[in-house]
């Protein structure tokens, strides 16, 4: 339990997807300059994060890892350069199933959230939270956590941006710098204060 | 066809670059800067993979049905990047174990993906090899700008070949370890998009306020 929780610490402010591995950046940069908006999104990338990693994780256990199909009668049979492509396509299919159960039974929050759906598929944060769960050899309690922090993770830091740029549009900035150059020298500020995180020992 | 060949391939690397303007692709531009060989890598993955993509989704573009383009799409590129992560993998292990993650989030990067829906899906294939090759390019310039300052300044070498001889090994270089932080890829870049745009000023970004003088009463 402890080291879950630890798991979730660390993913959530010292690892965090978007301000020290840059993933989902294309959308972090785009989509960051309304408050209402970024939360939207932030808790839509939540959703499906918490549901493809462990979705994948299954899918590493019990299909594609060596010895995996064992179940099947293929004890030899080592599958893991398909790795890539059977990610990619389970959070594509997920996204597209919540995407039809949001919109059947839930049209509010279909709504408000519908128009990100389509993004978050080619959200390299997705994949990437995926791929980091592969690599670090989570097991399915470990990927749980894994989604949920680092989802929440992503979404506190894309909600931290939109509110520093709806202030910062105010501002006299030089010419040159004036929209996505400045969001990029404050994402910078902002990973160096999420740096200091990482001195956190739990 | 308006654009030649010429342009197709040099206009993505100054005037229309994927990364200053079009905003693609930062994810991984950030990530693995921080030593020139593995930035030149990327590159190259990243090359390959749009040109090939761009090539092949236009060859077939005129069967793929608009509903399911993406899927289609989807698993032309994630094809090509399990080719680039094997080759990887069976010849420069070193390399693939640096990049990580960051080879399989090529499939996701928003260039190839951009690049296929923009231009591949409305153009003839050889058009769209060269505007893949000419999109790679363009994004491994900046990468490249990016790593050379942070593998100069930050650990003094070049290609791991000492250029400045840091204080460590008795030399007089001292070097700047934020640069090898993540962060300091986000200043890098933000000065980048300032240079380019001073030097191109059509490029700048309208205002969304304007600045006003006021009269003192």
């Amino acid at each position: 339990m402890e080291g879950l929780l630890s798991l979730a610490v660390k993913a959530i402010f010292v690892e965090n997807l978007a301000l020290a591995f840059f993933l989902g950046m294309c959308t972090f940069i785009a989509v960051s300059k309304k408050i209402s908006t970024a939360i939207g999104l932030g808790i839509s990338v939540m959703i499906v994060q918490s549901i493809t990693v462990p979705a994948n994780n299954l899918i590493l256990t019990y299909l594609l890892a060596p010895g995996a199909l064992a179940w099947a009668g293929f004890p030899d049979v080592d599958l893991t350069f398909l790795g890539l492509i059977s990610y990619i396509g389970v959070i594509a299919a997920l996204v597209q199933i919540l995407e039809m159960v949001l919109d059947k039974y839930f049209p509010p929050l279909y709504n408000a959230l519908g128009v990100f759906l389509p993004l978050i598929t080619v959200n390299c944060a997705i994949l990437g939270g995926s791929l980091f769960m592969v690599e670090r050899g989570y097991d399915l309690a470990e990927s749980v956590t894994y989604g949920v922090s680092s989802g929440f993770g992503w979404a506190l830091a894309i909600t931290a941006m939109a509110g520093v740029r709806e202030k910062l549009k105010y501002s006299d900035i030089p010419d040159g710098l004036q929209g996505i150059g400045i969001t990029f020298i404050t994402a910078g500020l902002m990973a160096l204060a999420f740096m200091s995180f990482s001195g956190v020992k739990l | 066809m308006a654009q030649t060949k010429r342009e197709l391939l040099v206009d993505p690397m100054v005037d229309n670059n994927p990364i200053t303007l079009q905003v693609l692709g930062i994810c991984s531009a950030l990530a693995v800067t921080s030593s020139l060989q593995v930035a030149f890598v990327m590159s190259i993955a990243v090359t390959l993979v749009t040109a090939f993509s761009s090539m092949f989704i236009s060859m077939i573009r005129n069967q793929i049905p608009s509903s399911i383009r993406i899927i289609v799409q989807m698993v032309i590129i994630a094809s090509l990047v399990i080719m680039v992560d094997q080759v990887l993998k069976a010849y420069a292990f070193e390399i693939s174990k640096t990049l990580s993650v960051f080879v399989g989030l090529i499939i996701t990067n928003c260039i190839v993906m951009g690049r296929a829906e923009a231009f591949a899906m409305k153009n003839p294939p050889v058009a769209s090899f060269l505007d893949g090759v000419g999109n790679g390019l363009g994004y491994g310039l900046i990468l490249m700008m990016v790593g050379v300052i942070r593998e100069l300044f930050g650990a003094g070498t070049l290609f791991g070949v000492t250029i400045l001889e840091t204080v460590n090994n008795g030399g007089w270089y001292v070097p700047n370890g934020m640069l090898l932080l993540p962060p300091s890829a986000f200043f890098i870049i933000g000065l980048i998009i300032w240079a380019f745009r001073t030097i191109k000023p059509e490029q700048v970004e309208e205002r969304e306020y304007k600045i006003q003088t006021v009269e003192a009463h």
